[in-house]
């Protein structure tokens, strides 16, 4: 009783404590100086046609550089929490069920669509809504769908690290390649900004945003073959794959 | 004061309701997505300027007169690397309770007295 009490306290606390934020919010009617220098200078200096990105990427490239670290640092977490004993072998020696036939066909339809549509969204995080993290993301989904429909789906843990540890190590080079050879730390301008609004265009931005999409795909990736319940043994494999086409 | 902001208000509110009322530590952390998710729309509708279009230079935006057509692209950055954050962090939440499961069979926060006082 005395608990729902402080609960209720504690909520009205909080709603007090916005009740102003929103009674007197006044909508902007014109950007915030930092946001109408991005948006004045950002196409001219950076030559990226989406300025959400350049301000990801080149301004505040820093931030995203710790984001980055901060994804690598949760990533290392779960698989440290969900490392694999000898204790578990038991727990998750049963085998998971089968997948269903509609999974399986549309898995193998999307996979490579999937595939091609996160490399197509960092490739033009520069100039259409998109970027590293949404590529990397749905690159992820890909391979979600995958271990969904292939319960012995086994990643090759050695190349999933190369490309992530590559991609994070070569996002740094980049960024300290800025200070000798443009402005400062992740400058995108140690690459010709090219013509404005093509793909190759941005100096370093899709490059950058390669690297983070790769890494981010990869990592999630990793997250979810860690949370994914331990299947049967590689050589028991054939027992539980995809239905094929004359079985069915 | 637009809808997009109070939305994300209530949502903040309802998560911080779920987080302080729920057993369940799955719950637990659904409530802490509605935060997150709450607090990601009212940073969005922060940054928005009624009748502008989104921050992106094309054949509709003016190049030279950018600054007078588009919405705020700080608050949208911000926005797209938290998503991906809150992800991170929400599959972290999610080990620490298949961890805790391991240990002692339950789902209840209330078998948990280790770091109440």
């Amino acid at each position: 009783m005395i608990k729902k009490f402080f609960t209720l306290v504690t909520i009205l606390l909080f709603a007090l404590m916005v009740l102003p934020l929103i009674r007197q919010m006044v909508p902007f009617q014109e950007l915030a100086p930092v946001a109408a220098a991005y948006a004045e200078h950002g196409p001219d200096e950076l030559g990226a046609a989406n300025l959400v990105t350049s301000v990801i990427v080149t301004y505040r490239g820093l931030d995203t550089l710790g984001e980055v670290t901060v994804l690598f640092i949760a990533t290392a977490g779960v698989g440290f929490l969900l490392r694999r004993d000898e204790e578990d072998a038991a727990e998750s020696a049963h085998s998971p069920r089968k997948a269903s036939e509609l999974l399986c066909s549309g898995s193998m339809l999307l996979f490579p669509l999937l595939m091609l549509f996160g490399v197509y969204i960092f490739l033009h995080g520069h100039l259409t809504p998109g970027g590293g993290f949404q590529g990397g993301v749905v690159i992820a989904s890909a391979f979600l769908l995958l271990m969904l429909a292939r319960v012995s789906f086994h990643l090759n843990h050695s190349v999933i690290s190369f490309v992530e540890s590559i991609s994070g190590f070569a996002y740094v080079v980049i960024g300290v390649l800025g200070i000798f050879l443009a402005a400062g730390f992740l400058d995108n301008r140690i690459l010709p900004l090219g013509e404005f609004g093509s793909l190759l265009s941005a100096g370093a931005i899709p490059l950058i945003y390669s690297l983070v999409g790769l890494k981010v795909g990869t990592e999630l990736t990793n997250v979810i073959d860690t949370m994914k319940m331990k299947s049967a043994h590689p050589d028991e494999s054939t027992s539980d794959h995809c239905p094929r086409e004359e079985e069915v | 004061m637009t809808l997009v902001t109070f939305i994300g208000f209530a949502l903040i509110l309802i998560g911080i309701w779920g987080m302080l009322t729920r057993k369940n530590i799955i719950r637990i952390i659904i409530g802490f997505s509605i935060i997150d998710t709450g607090i990601h729309l009212v940073m969005v509708s922060i940054g928005y300027l009624p009748g502008r279009t989104a921050p992106i230079i094309t054949s509709a935006v003016d190049r030279s007169a950018a600054a007078s057509h588009i919405v705020d692209p700080i608050p949208s950055a911000l926005v797209l690397t938290a998503i991906v954050i809150g992800l991170a962090i929400t599959a972290l939440m999610l080990t620490y309770a298949v961890r805790m499961y391991r240990e002692r069979t339950s789902m209840n926060i209330d078998d948990y007295k280790e770091l109440k006082w």
